[in-house]
């Protein structure tokens, strides 16, 4: 049994098991203490000094994210000297920070501006010399401005510890310690994966996606161009949370009301793309088992950029393990600009594919040398959930009271299983809707695949189909991944599919959604897309009418010759150091 | 007064090991290995010998926590880092008297339970490293060190680690972070060394100092040698003095020697008037009185501190902003940048000490820089940022007028 510890927190007495933080022990007592470089998630560091608290008996005040509690400690979380101490502390890192606030990604939900507001700030007692630091903005995808940086290290915690990439560290000492990637090379020219993991994990607006809001709306504004957009599932599950709607609301009908406003010709939908990747992924999957397909098993899912480029980087010898399947939004691209632009009779050069996506790695994705099989560029732009509802609220659009629409029906029609590839395990999930149909003939009867469902990081279940016990394996996080990936490495993996998603939760916890690191919010999402593939009309991808229709029209079948030009791909072995 | 640590720095070839012997070296050794290691550490607790390396913790204790402790393997970590501006004394003994230092390492492995003791030494100190490599070899050949010493079932061996060069380098967790690998900073306390130390190991620390003091305490007992000095803090303490004195240099004396003692009889007297002492180095508060007893808790009384005893004498030509306006470019520059009090308090205090020393001051500042002290003091991790405020704020309080000469009108 756990050993239990009581101790008094403002004079009131609580209990606690032994190991429990200050930090967490004084909610027991009705107290948030005030915090910046610690992150729930993330291990404690204890750089910021915010949390400190006076206890009894100790000279020094101590950081309550990382002392223990002890039998009988007195602990103040407030008294006189400790707020004081925190004042000073938040002064000194307001006197190092830019006061450029107004223009800042992060106005409204900066930490260290509602820091300075709660601890009752009312000036800065030092006239500091400001940073002047380069941004890094070597990424197509991620942009640092590390004279915005207070460097709590909770980027190079995600970094490291949740994602494993660790790719960006402290440099230098004193005053001129600052966070920066190896040799100082920049983002893009280090194996970084662009999941922006760490964008989430910023207090403050030194990291953010690179933007192309301008460009969008420069497109929508020109005559000439016809612009089409795309969804990506997550982005019904969490637009809402932007837009004054409370967390866990579906908006997928809003979603498309909301962009023919902002005036896009022509709204389709990503969840679409990502029920034609199951027809031609599922398809991989029993060619490989089967043997028609010479290539490894476990076959690994491929929608996650995130993880393509981590597997080039770590894992280039398990390459063709990883399906030949682009991901939906990459589907979706040369689609646009082949099959749609012949049936609506649209000259491809004049449209502008732009797609709203979860992820930053996504915007790396578009712009991959190989991905113009359309023969223009497949994607032109892609934009996260944070910009879409940028652009939402710059129009002025009353989103809350926006009527649900549905996208046009040629490439937006979609199945639950289409809408469930946002959550961790859903892709796993609604490969087997179809793989079992692509092997049995029947429909699977239990459709709904609890056990690849959940948070936890490593998922696994068994499947019988027509006597194949198929065994699969769903990760989410990169440093979940690399369990499975090593287990694959050393030849000892049992499964015949794994699912690996970049971002923990799955794309609904991608680098472009809304702000948090909150894993029970993102869980939250998934519930959302889960709830959404309950009330479709058609819940496996092989339904989806639309999915028919371009199959009869167009690809003629899975893996046809047409399919593999246009929604097949090869990876890139890259290096470690670059 | 005998002395204890440098008895052997003035013998011709005080280096060799048969010079040592010669003079009584390695007997305590022996005699340690006849006794208990509990014994060993009973009789340190009771020479009441503290640390030397600045903190002044309990030796004995920190002996008898890191025994006490489950984990294995254990190590010994000799600081011999001396980042310390104004800090001289360890090198004497590790240029002159290299093994009284490995003696003591020794006894402290085989009280402590330790199978492996560093030396982590100084980068810069070349001529020491290379000393001390030739010790090793000679005790080695001696059978002082490795298997089996002196035919007991106790194996110990030592190796010499250099330095990164910075000077929270000698912090004991930074140098535990830095001997790991990792980059310089301090970690979190607790766990303390004697719990997680070196490579996550039960680790005792010790300065070279503090050290040195062991084989005495194991020949003569610990009561012995608590009769020395200053009843509170007991024993020989080597003072680096500098600054504007006549005679600067490394003094042995017992721990309460007054000051005045120690400038005057040894030192030669200051050079000029006398205006203020740093009595504990740069991390200590400034005093304006040579009237003080030079043991721990006098000093502290005295409102300052003795740290590593790096003594620094200011004559009344000494300007204390500019004096000031160095120290905290000296703690800017060294800070590891891990914590914010530290990081940006350094930074902060750096820059409105130059606008004084440019006649460029604000009244509102003095204020601000002792509020800053205080949160310094009391949220960095270290002692690097807890202490770095210390000479700055005393500064502004016993000097305040050099301050309001210098505010911008
Ligand atoms: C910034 C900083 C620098 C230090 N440098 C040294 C050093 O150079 N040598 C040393 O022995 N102790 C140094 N110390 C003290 C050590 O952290 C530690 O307390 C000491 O090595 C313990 O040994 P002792 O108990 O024998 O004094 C330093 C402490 C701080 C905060
Ligand atoms: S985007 Fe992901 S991989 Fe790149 S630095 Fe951020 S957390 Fe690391
Ligand atoms: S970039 Fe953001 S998360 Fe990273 S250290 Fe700086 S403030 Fe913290
Ligand atoms: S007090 Fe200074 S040197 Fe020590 S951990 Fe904090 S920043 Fe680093």
């Amino acid at each position: 049994m756990e050993k239990m510890v009581t101790l008094t927190i403002n004079g009131e007495q609580v209990t606690v098991p032994e190991g429990t933080t200050i930090m967490d022990a004084a909610k027991k007592a009705y107290i948030n203490i005030p915090h910046l470089c610690f992150l729930e998630g993330l291990q404690a560091e204890g750089a910021c000094r915010v949390c400190v608290v006076e206890v009894e008996g100790e000279p020094r005040l101590v950081p309550s994210c990382m002392r223990e509690v002890h039998e009988g400690m007195k602990v103040y979380t407030h008294s006189e000297r400790v707020r004081k101490a925190r004042r000073m502390i938040v002064e000194l890192l307001l006197a190092n920070h830019p006061t450029d606030c107004f223009t800042c990604e992060r106005n409204q939900i900066c930490e260290l501006l509602k820091l300075a507001y709660e601890l009752g700030i009312d000036k800065i007692r030092f006239d500091a010399k400001k940073p002047q630091y380069e941004l890094d903005e070597t990424s197509p995808a991620v942009i640092r401005n590390p004279n915005k940086c207070v460097l709590c290290g909770r980027c190079i915690r995600v970094c490291h510890d949740v994602q494993t990439v660790r790719v960006i560290g402290f440099i230098n000492r004193g005053s001129d310690t600052k966070v920066a990637t190896y040799l100082e090379k920049g983002l893009g020219n280090v194996p970084c994966t662009n999941c922006g993991q760490c964008i989430h994990a910023c207090p403050v607006g030194a990291i953010k996606e690179k933007s192309y809001v301008d460009e969008v709306w420069a497109a929508i504004a020109d005559p000439e161009k016809h612009v089409v957009v795309q969804e990506a599932p997550a982005i019904r599950a969490a637009l809402g949370e932007e837009l004054g709607l409370p967390p866990g609301t579906l908006v997928a009908g809003k979603m498309h009301a909301a962009l023919r406003r902002l005036g896009f010709d022509m709204v389709f939908d990503t969840n679409f793309a990502a029920d034609l990747t199951i027809m031609e992924e599922g398809s991989e999957l029993v060619g490989r088992i089967t043997g028609k397909i010479k290539k490894p098993l476990p076959q690994f899912t491929s929608c996650s950029p995130g993880w393509i480029k981590f597997m080039e980087h770590f894992y280039p010898d398990l390459m063709d393990h990883v399906s030949s399947c682009k991901s939906p939004q990459q589907m979706f691209g040369p689609l646009a600009k082949t099959y749609y632009a012949e049936k609506a009779g649209i000259d491809p050069a004049k449209i502008v594919s732009v797609s709203i996506m979860p992820c930053t790695a996504k915007k790396y994705e578009a712009q991959r040398p190989e991905m113009n099989d359309s023969g223009f560029r497949d994607v032109d732009y892609v934009l996260t959930t944070r910009e879409l509802a940028r652009m939402i609220k710059e129009a002025g659009i009353d989103f809350a009271n926006l009527p649900d629409e549905p996208a046009e029906p040629l490439m937006g029609v979609y199945t639950g299983a289409g809408t469930i590839f946002g959550a961790t395990g859903g892709v796993m999930e609604a490969a087997l809707r179809t793989a079992y149909k692509l092997v049995t003939g029947k429909e699977l009867e239990k459709i709904d695949i609890e056990p690849v469902r959940g948070m936890d990081g490593v998922k696994t279940a068994t499947v019988d189909v027509n006597g194949l016990e198929v065994k699969v394996a769903v990760a989410h996080g990169l440093g979940n991944a690399r369990k499975l990936l090593d287990e694959v490495r050393e030849g000892k993996s049992p499964y015949h599919f794994i699912e690996i998603m970049a971002c923990p939760g799955g794309c609904i916890g991608g680098g472009g959604q809304p702000i948090s690191f909150d894993m029970p919010l993102r869980k939250m999402r998934c519930d959302v897309l889960y709830k959404e593939d309950k009330q479709l009309p058609y819940r496996r991808s092989h339904e989806n009418p639309s999915i028919k229709k371009l199959y009869e029209d167009y690809l003629k079948e899975p893996l046809s010759e047409k399919s593999h030009h246009l929604l097949h791909t090869e990876y890139t072995r890259r290096e470690i150091g670059g | 007064m005998e002395k204890i640590l440098l008895k052997n720095i003035d013998k011709p070839d005080s280096q060799d090991i048969e010079t040592y012997i010669s003079g009584g070296g390695y007997k305590a050794l022996e005699k340690a290995l006849s006794m208990k290691p509990e014994d060993i550490i009973a009789e340190v607790k009771k020479s009441k010998l503290i640390g030397r390396g600045g903190a002044g913790f309990p030796t004995g204790l920190k002996w008898e926590f890191t025994r006490k402790e489950k984990g294995e393997p254990k190590y010994v970590v000799c600081n011999a880092d001396e980042g310390e501006p104004g800090t001289f004394k360890d090198r004497v003994i590790l240029n002159k008297d290299p093994h009284l230092l490995l003696e003591s390492i020794i006894i402290c492995g085989y009280a402590v339970g330790a199978e492996k003791g560093f030396i982590y030494i100084r980068g810069e100190y070349f001529e020491e490293i290379n000393t001390l490599k030739k010790a090793i070899e000679q005790a080695k050949a001696k059978k002082m060190l490795g298997e089996n010493i002196l035919g007991s079932d106790f194996s110990f061996d030592i190796q010499i680690f250099k330095g990164a060069g910075a000077y929270v380098c000698g912090e004991e967790t930074s140098l535990f972070e830095s001997m790991g690998g990792g980059r310089a900073t301090s970690r979190e306390k607790p766990p303390f060394p004697t719990q997680f130390g070196v490579y996550g190991k039960p680790t005792v620390i010790n300065n070279v100092e503090t050290l040195s003091n062991v084989p005495s305490i194991i020949l003569n007992g610990g009561d012995w040698y608590s009769q020395i000095g200053s009843p509170d803090s007991p024993g020989p303490k080597l003072f680096c003095l500098s600054g504007h004195v006549n005679k600067p240099g490394v003094y042995e004396l017992p721990l309460g020697t007054s000051l005045k003692e120690l400038v005057e009889t040894y030192g030669g007297g200051v050079k000029g008037r006398f205006k203020a002492v740093l009595p504990g180095g740069v991390s200590s508060s400034f005093l304006d009185t040579l009237d003080v007893k030079l043991d721990y808790k006098s000093v502290m009384e005295a409102g300052s501190m003795l740290g590593s005893a790096a003594v620094i004498i200011m004559n009344s030509d000494t300007d204390m902003v500019n004096v000031c306006k160095n120290i905290m470019e000296f703690f800017a520059h060294e800070s590891c940048g891990h914590c914010v009090p530290c990081r940006e308090g350094t930074r902060r205090a750096r820059e409105i000490f130059a606008l004084f020393a440019n006649g460029e001051g604000k009244a509102e500042y003095l204020d601000t820089l002792l509020d800053l002290k205080d949160t310094m003091y009391d949220t960095s991790r270290c002692g690097l940022g807890q202490a770095a405020l210390n000479a700055g704020a005393s500064a502004v309080k016993l000097f305040r007028d050099e301050f309001t000469k210098r505010i911008k009108k």
